[in-house]
């Protein structure tokens, strides 16, 4: 599948990625390259196959609704770019 | 006389434990070692400090006799690995400064087992990449060199620092993570041995993310005793990673008996590919002439869906990844690019953080994700997936191990392979299919090309059967008597 401008704008705001206007074209290009790979998947036939969950045959373990460590806000904080009190700081949401 | 720095750290474990030197001096020698070797960039942080006082509390331990399985032994940990209060980057200008406040549980089972930590080696970006060229922190160097030819090459990637750091004698060896390959092919490129142990044998916790149900960490070492050794104190149950197999680990020591007698060895009629690198494909005859010779039986095997896993992995892995990697959007940790909005801080801080192969695959991923592609692409490769592991479970029927090529090529010149993507993922196409079905795998170093490049050969088991692959591996290892060094 042939991916054009629009759609890698679309994809890079999905992504949350700022992409400059000058390089939509070449990762146009670049992505559909990818998928026209990808793309020969096309020629299985799975019909009836069950896609995979998980690649170990277990049930995920169970554990008590315990609560088991917490009061650790300095910590959770110490790589935060910007920080005020015990909260992550990010521009302002609502006016 | 041997330098302590050419030591196996199976000699290594046993000359601390009769005094031939201290742990303070084989940790000098290391530490030097890192120091020397700096031109190849095998290292984005170097830890002496943290090295000696371990070493330091290992002599303290071997005078009373409480040596631990890897007491004092000097390692190189990839930096994907959380290190508590040390810089951890994934390679990634995104986490620039991030020190983590815990340490990752496979490395606390090292340090548990007293090995101590020489520095945090370089990778690919996010463990992208088959080459060591997506690190942010620049490219790592192989330490060989073609014959004749002066032009540096790569040390393989993702865990590139990892492999040239233990091939160029500057750790004993390094831990590595294998998501499609990332630990196998860069030891082949090497020259060394690398093991991918069962999905679900090693915690993955504290490991940087980057496509979690194919992320498994393993050994990195110069033979396969030493990745007995090291996979036996990295591997185990842990609770803090849902996906942790709770088994028992058995003593891969052990388990090089060099007896391989009766066992079946599959050869995957699939993996004889068409314009296949006519060395590659002699080495491969060797090394079933050697398991023969060894007592072992080759059986002809069938493994159909094999050319279909490069694809159903570049829609897996980058899914799994575009996932992963939305956690950084500098808020609680690394960079930060401001915005004059919340998502235009995003945009901006993801736009700067993250290099072209990482932005890439997660376009890729966030696209087969989408409302409307979703099944098209992601279910449709979780189906492919499930036919592969089957390919997997129907030739372990018949045989006990498979063998194959580790890599298509030797390594190649720094740069090279860039322009194409595709080219670049071709790499791992003998690697991926035991990543998608979760299977343990090694490669062993087993012969050189004609330009006197080092190249691997590749086992694959039946899942939780480390103790048998790395028991082939042994023999192989034997039978191979690979001696050149870079």
């Amino acid at each position: 599948m042939a991916l054009d401008k629009a759609a890698v704008r679309k994809i890079a705001r999905l992504a949350r990625i700022r992409v400059a206007e000058e390089e939509l074209d070449g990762l146009a290009v670049e992505l559909s390259n990818i998928l026209t790979f990808v793309e020969q998947l096309g020629e299985v036939d799975t019909a009836g196959v069950e896609p995979m969950t998980s690649v170990v045959a277990m049930t995920l373990p169970r554990r008590a609704d315990a609560v088991t460590d917490g009061n650790t806000a300095d910590k959770v904080l110490v790589n935060a770019p910007e920080g005020t009190g015990n909260f992550f700081a990010v521009p302002k949401v609502v006016e | 006389m041997t330098t302590l720095t050419d030591l196996s750290m199976a000699e290594a474990r046993d000359g601390l434990r009769a005094r031939k030197y201290s742990a303070k001096e084989l940790a000098e020698a290391h530490v030097a070692a890192v120091e020397r070797i700096k031109p190849l960039n095998a290292f984005i942080t170097a830890t002496p400090e943290r090295a000696l006082a371990a070493a330091a509390e290992a002599d303290r331990r071997l005078a009373r006799g409480e040596e631990r399985a890897m007491e004092g032994l000097p390692l190189a940990i990839k930096d994907l690995f959380c290190t508590e209060g040390v810089l951890t980057t994934a390679a990634s200008h995104i986490l620039d400064g991030f020190k983590p406040p815990y340490e990752s549980t496979v490395t606390a089972n090292l340090w548990r087992a007293g090995a101590l930590m020489l520095g945090k080696a370089n990778l690919d970006e996010f463990a992208m990449g088959s080459s060591n060229m997506t690190s942010h922190y620049g490219p790592v160097e192989s330490p060989w060199r073609r014959k004749g030819d002066n032009r540096a090459l790569v040390p393989g990637g993702s865990s590139g620092g990892s492999a040239a750091a233990v091939a160029a004698r500057a750790a004993l060896g390094a831990t590595g993570t294998d998501t499609g390959g990332s630990i196998r092919q860069p030891a082949a490129f090497c020259g060394i041995v690398g093991m991918k142990p069962t999905y679900g044998r090693c915690s993955r916790w504290g490991i940087v993310a980057f496509a979690s149900s194919l992320d498994q960490a393993g050994p990195l070492t110069r033979n396969v005793r030493d990745a007995a050794i090291m996979l036996g104190a990295m591997a185990g149950h842990d609770p803090k990673d849902s996906t942790s197999v709770d088994t028992p680990v058995p003593d891969y020591e052990m388990a090089l008996t060099g007896d391989i007698r009766g066992l079946r060895i599959g050869i995957p009629r699939e993996y004889r590919m068409d314009g296949m690198n006519p060395e590659i494909e002699r080495l491969w005859e060797q090394g079933k002439a050697w398991l023969r010779d060894a007592g072992a039986e080759p059986v002809d095997i069938s493994l159909p869906h094999t050319k279909y896993a490069l694809p159903t992995y570049y829609i897996v892995a980058p899914a799994e990844a575009s996932s992963n990697l939305a956690r950084y959007d500098g808020v609680r940790y690394g960079l930060r690019v401001p915005g004059r909005t919340l998502d235009e801080m995003y945009e901006n801080t993801r736009a700067a953080g993250f290099g072209k192969e990482v932005r890439r695959r997660v376009m890729i991923g966030t696209y087969v994700l989408s409302a409307g592609y979703y099944d098209a692409y992601y279910n449709k490769a979780r189906q492919i997936r499930t036919l592969i592991a089957r390919d997997f479970d129907r030739a372990f029927k018949v045989c006990d191990a498979i063998l194959t090529p580790t890599a298509p090529s030797a390594a190649f010149a720094l740069g090279e392979k860039m322009d194409d993507p595709i080219a670049m993922y071709l790499n791992d196409v003998f690697t991926v299919p035991a990543s998608l079905a979760g299977l343990p795998a090694i490669s062993v170093p087993a012969g050189l090309s004609g330009d006197g490049l080092p190249l691997g050969l590749h086992l694959i088991g039946r899942a939780f059967d480390e103790a048998g692959v790395l028991k082939i591996a042994h023999v192989l290892e034997r039978a191979a008597d690979f001696r050149a060094r870079p």
